[in-house]
């Protein structure tokens, strides 16, 4: 970072713009994926049974809706930066790797915010 | 000009094919594997899932008799252990990120207890899922 203006070594984006910042979400999110995913495997685990009735009861209670939200934006984040890094390093045609970047934004965001709006119509339902 | 015009014959490595696994690659192609395999399928099965609860009972029954019968059942201990596996060599890539266990005997026996630890974790969870639910 010796050869950019002042301002640029401020910031410390470098030649990508975008620093280091790909990077560190994906570790942050990794560590709340870590945390999350445990949490919802073992809630799922102690569950006395796995019917309609026993899932939407727990995901009615506020200490299981909210986790569930975190859950949801943590993997959701995580794995689009994930599969990004996989499309940039094995799609070389430049179209094909835009639509396959737009794709996976869109699957990425549009899974999310049916996975919230599920969450959410269970936790807020009548 | 002729010359220009001629390739140029750039040298070569030799020794590209030659090569043989290491369970550090495995674990790296694993990690690599395990996480689009999760980003697809875990996550198709896990909003088919949540929006069938969403939805009511009917539609939870429908991905409920799927998902408990044997093909479901094989799938679900597959994705177990597929998350297992990610999140381990997650946690090794976390310790590295430090600058720590960075060694080759380290980084060596940290790959195969990701393997191990992956593959304990899957038989604990799914043990647990068996013997509490009977299913």
């Amino acid at each position: 970072m010796g050869t950019g203006t002042e301002l640029g070594r401020v910031r410390g984006l470098g030649a990508a713009k975008s620093g280091v910042g790909h990077w560190w979400h994906q570790r942050v999110t990794a560590v709340g994926n870590l945390v999350l995913v445990v949490w919802f495997i073992a809630s799922l685990v102690r569950l006395p049974l796995l019917d309609y009735a026993s899932v939407t009861g727990w995901l009615r209670q506020p200490v299981a809706a909210i986790p569930m939200l975190l859950f949801i934006v943590s993997v959701f984040y995580h794995f689009r930066l994930g599969v990004q890094v996989f499309i940039e390093d094995y799609l070389h045609n430049e179209g094909t790797k835009l639509l396959a970047l737009l794709a996976l934004n869109f699957y990425a965001l549009g899974g999310a915010a049916a996975a919230v709006f599920a969450v959410l119509k269970i936790a807020l339902g009548a | 000009m002729a010359t220009a015009a001629r390739p140029r014959v750039r040298p070569l490595s030799p020794h590209l094919s030659i090569w043989k696994w290491r369970v550090h690659m495995l674990v790296s192609i694993l990690h690599r594997a395990t996480g689009n395999a999760m980003a697809f399928g875990a996550v198709i099965l896990f909003l088919w899932w949540l929006i069938a609860a969403a939805t009511g009972p009917d539609a939870y029954a429908t991905f409920y008799s799927v998902a408990t019968g044997w093909f479901g059942i094989l799938v679900g201990v597959g994705l177990t252990w597929i998350f297992f596996q990610h999140m381990m060599n997650g946690i090794r890539h976390l310790v590295m990120d430090t600058g720590a266990a960075l060694e080759i005997h380290d980084s060596k026996r940290f790959a195969i207890a990701t393997l191990v630890g992956s593959v304990v974790l899957t038989v604990v969870t799914w043990a647990a899922i068996l013997l509490t639910k009977g299913v």
